[in-house]
């Protein structure tokens, strides 16, 4: 049988999967030193409520949702708070940040299970939103507001995204392994919040051990999800991308997905909401893949919010070689950083070290249409490259450039090399400000 | 030391060179051809064209104070010059349009990329249009009969014949066969065993007189199907350009000679001239032909239309090198008014803001 996905554009990366897919999540031993950041999530950054000498406890509330798209922070161990700085995140994000020195003993929380079957639409929502969960499929979007369905809405399709489509990352395959029945009990719990008439989990075809899991528990529970793999390309994890390919529809350009009666959940995020209701769980902690060329042992790893970038390097057995490049997140739309000491945000699904694999000269644009034809939005790259580079903005935005999504299929497929990302990113800002 | 850069960290690895060089390689056996069945004075015309066209990128890039040279599109405008030459061509002529092909189609408009017009081709026609004798004797390959009547290519033979108005109501291949134009032994079986014409034969073999490079069919076909599997092109140009040609041909093909509508030979056509070479290597030249798929299938259905109608009804021989050149120049107007089709646009939506306006 043909599986499904998008249809327009798209590329196929190799997906490097097998350095770390076949490696159990483990647990990361705590470190020495936690930073946690108070911009953990799109959109205002949270306010801080401790100060140094403070002793917070796990789940222990340090960061205060400061407006509507916003999120709490919790404590991610029992410690004390040694520094109140700043910190500057991967996305080179700066904000204020707390470090803690976790205890010699950590106390147990969050083991036993809660009875939700009696609470409302607004309780549960109520509980999300207390337990800081933002979607953990990179852009971390508060989920609560995501999942809050203004009035004259309703919700058809709940898609659930296992797909992963970033080479390298494992972090969600590993979890949909591992823990199947929490996930799907974490997507029951959104079916009682959205009321969906039908619920689909998209999972690309690299993971079929995943899928089969997946389905067995399905069958054994009884419950009304269904399972669909999907061809691999990408960027078939965009929310975009995802319900054409599971559900055939496009949401229009600065639509959400609510636009065509969807929701999209990532399969990260929906363990989160189980540990969240079932356990009054925050975030405090994620798995995250570490991997790449360069890392001895590639790992896929459960760990505090806050954990460095070395000590979880440090944890995968160190640098076989010297990286070219740090990496959060994939390959493909992750944020490159130096600095060993970033700390990990909820948002973190991989780290990766990379080698550059070879040294490429750029040249002038050969007009040769790969980047038109693996834009998955339809957009002309070439045409908008041309523009913000001869600084017409203005144009540039008459050409949709505010459609893109910054997926980096062009710049992967151009055989000039041209930094077209880059000169969309610039174009955006420059765009927005005039 | 570790470099930060925006995203993507990932890359398909293409790059310009690699198109380049892959052009060069995929061109290479129906050189080879050219260069076995025409003898060594046809390597003399490829090697001065590449050398003209590599020295001319080399000296003009010490003026930009760039290298370009190792991009190797010089290296496959410079082969494509000399595989469009006669191999009878006195030397200086492929020299010159190998000369005007890099310096003035190419880095008069700004270098590679910026180009409007296929360099080769334009090489190709300046030198045409100076020393067109000279660019229209030909040669017989070593594998037909020495003794041969004459030594104009099927397609110039059968224009000259149908323009002097003897053989109304005959095909091409008629003509061919009525004038007593050579074959192989080799084509004569096959058309023994198999029925198909000993002149398609030859002529897909590459056993006729014609320019070094468009002779072989068949290795040209090889080459373009390489680059299609290695992605370096796409269908789009090569079929509609074939396609657009075959269709017209089979209806309006006949009419010069006589036959009426719908006998245009069509695998006889598509066979004779540069027009497989043009197809798969000259319109697919990506710096001169439009980035969408679709604007591609209307710049190569256009290329099979002007090819088609220079051929049967223009007096000159060029016709598929002056049918790209004129979709050059349409190239930036197809690009701009047909854009491709945004994820999630709605077509309902477009018509109603017409309504409105």
């Amino acid at each position: 049988m043909k599986l499904a996905t998008f249809r327009k554009g798209g590329v196929h990366p190799s997906d490097m999967k097998s350095l770390s897919n076949n490696q159990p999540i483990t647990r990361f031993p705590l470190p020495e030193e936690l930073v946690v950041s108070m911009s953990q999530h799109l959109g205002a950054p949270a306010t801080l409520l401790k100060a140094v000498g403070d002793h917070v406890s796990l789940g222990e509330l340090i960061g205060q949702a400061s407006s509507f798209i916003s999120a709490h922070v919790h404590s991610p161990v029992d410690g004390t708070v040694t520094a109140v700085r700043k910190v500057t995140m991967a996305n080179s994000v700066t904000c204020d940040a707390v470090v803690i020195r976790p205890d010699e003993v950590q106390n147990d929380a969050f083991t036993e299970r809660r009875d939700y079957s009696s609470l409302s639409k607004e309780e549960l929502l109520a509980q999300i939103k207390e337990m800081g969960i933002v979607g953990l499929g990179g852009a971390t979007f508060p989920a609560h507001v995501k999942m809050t369905i203004s009035p004259g809405k309703s919700v058809e399709n709940l898609v659930i995204n296992g797909v992963e489509c970033e080479p390298y990352l494992t972090a969600d395959h590993r979890l949909m392994l591992e823990k199947p029945y929490e996930i799907l009990e974490g997507i029951m719990i959104c079916r009682q919040i959205l009321e969906p008439k039908n619920t689909i989990i998209g999972i690309e075809a690299n993971k079929m051990d995943a899928v089969e899991v997946l389905r067995k528990a399905i069958a054994e529970k009884g419950y009304p999800i269904q399972v669909m793999p999907l061809r691999m390309k990408y960027p078939q994890g965009d929310e975009k991308q995802l319900l054409k390919a599971t559900i055939n529809r496009e949401i229009p350009s600065g639509k959400l997905p609510l636009d065509v009666g969807a929701v999209v959940i990532n399969v990260g995020t929906t363990y989160s909401i189980f540990n969240a209701i079932v356990f009054g769980k925050p975030i405090v902690e994620r798995v995250v893949t570490i991997s790449g060329e360069c890392i001895s042992k590639p790992c896929n790893v459960i760990a505090p919010i806050g954990t460095k970038v070395k000590d979880l390097v440090e944890f995968a057995g160190g640098f076989k070689e010297e990286p070219d490049k740090l990496i959060s997140g994939g390959p493909m739309m992750g944020f490159a950083f130096y600095d060993e000491e970033t700390p990990i945000a909820k948002g973190t699904s991989g780290i990766l070290a990379l080698k550059d694999r070879k040294s490429y000269v750029q040249t002038a644009c050969l007009s040769c249409g790969r980047c038109v034809a693996a834009c998955p939005i339809g957009l002309e790259p070439t045409k908008l490259y041309a523009y913000i580079t001869n600084g017409k903005y203005e144009e540039a935005m008459k050409h949709s450039l505010m459609d893109c999504k910054e997926c980096g299929c062009c710049a992967f497929s151009c055989p000039a090399h041209l930094d077209l990302v880059h000169a969309f990113k610039t174009g955006k800002k420059m765009g927005r400000k005039k | 030391m570790r470099r930060v850069s925006t995203s993507p960290h990932f890359h398909s690895g293409a790059s310009t060179r690699n198109i380049m060089y892959s052009v060069a390689a995929a061109l290479a056996p129906a050189a080879i051809w050219g260069v076995v069945v025409f003898g060594p004075r046809a390597l003399a015309v490829l090697l001065i064209s590449i050398l003209f066209s590599l020295l001319t990128e080399f000296l003009l890039g010490r003026i930009n104070r760039e290298m370009t040279l190792w991009d190797g599109s010089a290296l496959v405008t410079g082969l494509l010059v000399g595989m469009n030459m006669s191999p009878t061509i006195p030397l200086f002529i492929p020299a010159i349009a190998s000369i005007f092909a890099i310096a003035v189609a190419k880095w008069t408009f700004g270098g590679l990329g910026a180009n409007w017009a296929n360099p080769a081709i334009a090489g190709r026609l300046f030198v045409f249009f100076s020393f067109t004798s000279a660019m229209s004797s030909f040669k017989m390959p070593s594998t037909l009969a020495v003794d041969a009547v004459s030594s104009a290519t099927p397609l110039s033979y059968i224009k000259t014949a149908v323009s002097a108005g003897e053989s109304l109501g005959q095909s091409g291949l008629q003509i061919l066969a009525n004038g007593g134009y050579p074959t192989t032994a080799l084509a004569q079986r096959i058309q023994a065993a198999t029925g198909i014409n000993a002149y398609n034969v030859d002529a897909f073999l590459g056993n006729i007189p014609g320019c070094i490079g468009e002779v072989s069919k068949l290795l040209l076909i090889i080459g373009g199907i390489y680059l299609l599997v290695r992605k370096i092109i796409t269908w789009h140009i090569p079929v509609s350009f074939l396609g657009s040609f075959a269709v017209l041909t089979w209806v309006f093909g006949g009419v010069p000679n006589g036959l009426g509508f719908f006998h245009g030979e069509v695998l006889a056509g598509m066979l004779r001239g540069g027009l497989i070479l043009s197809a798969f290597f000259m319109a697919t030249d990506m710096v001169t032909t439009p980035v969408t798929h679709k604007d591609m299938v209307i710049f190569g259905a256009g290329c099979g239309f002007f090819t088609f109608l220079f051929r049967s009804f223009g007096s000159l021989p060029e016709a598929t090198s002056v049918a790209i050149l004129l979709m050059n120049i349409m190239t930036p107007t197809i690009d701009r008014f047909v854009v491709p089709k945004k994820f999630g646009e709605v077509v309902k939506e477009a018509k109603e803001v017409k309504k409105n306006a």
